[in-house]
């Protein structure tokens, strides 16, 4: 049985590269990605709590996480598309004013 | 211990080295099964120089594109363009380490034979009666169908980065036709499938087999429509004739796979093949009662038992595949928005309504 | 055994997460993400949650990397390859990640205290060793079933919300 801090560990080491990347990374795209890792990590304690616990909750609260993952990708992804045609950049610097 | 090897890491290798060897061999034949039927469709002779009636012919292919200069053209992403057709045939061949060839406990005899040399009697029967060592399949997990629509659903990333890193316009429009429609038509594939697993109970394609002997029923006769779907779905997420717009020859040139050239080019070119068998397998398993002969209750067709389960398994294979064929010759190609229109108001609410209507059934 | 599982999946997750924060383009980005969480959904096996390790996988790699990928070839990366990608955010993510490794310095030296799974009893997991897929579908059509819904409803939202965005003005 592996301990459950090893599981732990490595769902922080990915958020904090995710949050590193969604703060360094100026392309709305990569960012997005880094958000989408950033959920893995989480996924990830809550299905590690789940086995550890030894309760189903934790999975059901993924499929959830999932769902939101998706919903967000598809609005986000639509955003992008938007501003990639307005501003022809996907710099998120770029995208400074209020209106067009 | 070595009972434990045994099972779960010398016969799952055994097994695994032989469908892939078997299934290169097939696929091989299939594109010389597909020449010679659609030229005969077309009174033509098709390939005759290579051996008798072109038999060589598939290896007289595979030599040339070994051989072939490997060409990347000078602006693409190497990295990618190289990656692409592996990510396209892998997930192709990995699907069947999930599809059962044939029942629980086939190999039972001969694994008894063999072991019975080397190892004492009371660990011989242990490996036999573990059915992952002596069953017909590689292994048999309790979510085989997620998994063959998981794992299938990779494959389309190795057509939408292939035609992205040739960096070249007709392959990214094939990449964008292809990442559209393969995405549109998993939808309705997969709702024909659960109307499936609503009757079987189960996501083992194994126990959906096994389902269907105590049922005494293959799928099919309950559910052709969900058959239908299956086909057809396939047809689109195989990127086959009349479905074939990733690649449509005349509209892209040769759609994502423009850029590509000798090994490389082969290699997505397997994996057209080798997702025709497996949506074949998926189909046969699901809808056709796998191993089974037809009628497997019925006392007085017991004389179909003569044939092995396996041969049952792959003759149904080759139907399938002759019918793939048989539609590639017949039908012309669908205009792209009429393949969209198609997908979302035809099959999407075809399976919709399919999956309401069975489960109500159930219900009552 | 399953510890070398463990540290094989790790280890190719944490590196393609690296490498998914500092590649050059969006569409490596991609790729080494998809990486990423197809490792993440062998870790998910590897905790005996397969429905939702198959989910992943399907939801993830087959929808969402490749609307994101779709949308990648519409913007036409390719131009912007270029683009500066240091960012004048640096102090702020040094900061952010020397506390969040501290954190998990303290969950690992601590963590085995704290998270010590003794004493709780388990209702579900005998179930879940036979029939994960059946035990996770049951509890979601009972006990989160308002839940579901909601999901369901929001997903409809994003939907329409998404083609609305993307609709071009007349």
């Amino acid at each position: 049985m592996i301990p459950v801090t090893h599981y732990l560990a490595l769902a922080a080491i990915l958020f904090v590269i995710g949050t590193c990347g969604v703060i360094l990374q100026r392309n709305v795209l990569t960012m997005f990605m880094c958000i989408e890792l950033m959920l893995n990590a989480v996924n990830l304690t809550f299905i590690t709590f789940s086995r550890f616990l030894n309760q189903l909750d934790g999975q059901i609260f993924v499929l959830f996480v999932m769902t939101v993952a998706a919903a967000e990708a598809a609005v986000g992804l639509a955003l992008i598309v938007i501003l990639s045609r307005r501003a022809d950049s996907l710099d998120v610097d770029q995208a400074n004013t209020m209106k067009w | 211990m070595i009972e434990n090897l045994i099972i779960y890491f010398l016969i799952p290798f055994i097994k695994i080295g032989a469908i892939v060897l078997i299934l290169s061999g097939a696929i091989a034949y299939l594109t010389l099964l597909e020449r010679k039927l659609i030229a005969h469709i077309q009174v033509r002779l098709g390939p005759m120089r290579v051996g008798w009636h072109g038999l060589l012919q598939p290896i007289a292919d595979g030599l040339k594109f070994v051989l072939k200069e490997d060409i990347v053209p000078s602006k693409a992403d190497a990295l990618i363009f190289t990656l692409a057709p592996m990510i396209s045939l892998i997930p192709a061949f990995v699907v069947f380490s999930v599809v059962p060839f044939g029942p629980p406990g086939m190999f039972e005899g001969l694994l008894r034979g063999i072991l019975s040399r080397f190892l004492e009697s009371a660990s011989v029967e242990r490996i036999v009666s573990n059915p992952i060592a002596s069953g017909g399949f590689v292994t048999d997990i309790n979510i085989a169908v997620l998994f063959v629509l998981s794992v299938s659903s990779v494959g389309i990333l190795g057509v939408i980065l292939g035609g992205w890193a040739s960096n070249s316009k007709y392959p990214l429009l094939g990449a964008l036709r292809s990442s559209a429609q393969m995405v549109s038509y998993e939808v309705a594939m997969g709702f024909a499938i659960i109307s499936v697993l609503l009757y079987a109970g189960s996501l083992s394609l194994v126990e959906i087999v096994q389902q269907q002997q105590a049922g005494g029923w293959w799928y099919f006769f309950i559910q052709p429509v969900a058959f239908f779907l299956l086909l057809v779905c396939g047809m689109a997420e195989t990127n086959r004739l009349p479905f074939d717009l990733p690649e449509a020859e005349t509209e892209l040139v040769g759609g994502f796979h423009t850029e590509y050239s000798g090994f490389r080019f082969s290699l997505f070119f397997l994996a057209e093949y080798a997702n025709m068998i497996t949506v074949s397998a998926l189909a046969v398993t699901l809808f056709w009662g796998g191993w089974l002969p037809p009628f497997p209750n019925v006392p007085w067709l017991g004389f179909l038992g003569i044939i092995p389960p396996v041969a049952w398994f792959l003759i149904k294979v080759f139907l399938i595949l002759y019918l793939f064929i048989w539609v590639r010759g017949t039908l012309p190609r669908f205009r792209f928005d009429q393949l969209m229109n198609y997908g979302w108001k035809v099959f999407l609410p075809i399976a919709l309504g399919h999956v309401i209507l069975y489960a109500a059934i159930l219900a009552i | 055994m399953e510890l070398i599982f463990f540290y094989i999946l790790a280890g190719i997750l944490v590196t393609f997460s690296i490498l998914t924060v500092t590649a050059p383009n969006p569409i490596r980005s991609a790729v080494y993400l998809i990486s990423a969480l197809l490792s993440m959904a062998g870790l998910f096996f590897l905790l005996e949650a397969e429905f939702v390790g198959a989910v992943q996988v399907l939801v993830y790699v087959g929808g969402i990397m490749v609307l994101f990928l779709f949308v990648i070839m519409l913007v036409n990366v390719r131009e912007m390859e270029t683009q500066r990608r240091a960012s004048r955010h640096w102090k702020t993510a040094v900061v952010l990640g020397v506390v969040l490794s501290s954190e998990l310095i303290f969950l690992v030296v601590r963590g085995a205290d704290i998270f010590s799974t003794e004493g709780i009893g388990s209702n579900l997991i005998v179930e879940a060793q036979t029939r994960n897929t059946e035990s996770v579908g049951s509890l979601l059509y009972s006990t989160y079933l308002l839940p579901f819904e909601i999901a369901s409803i929001l997903l409809l939202v994003a939907m329409v919300g998404a083609v609305v965005l993307t609709m071009k003005e007349k």
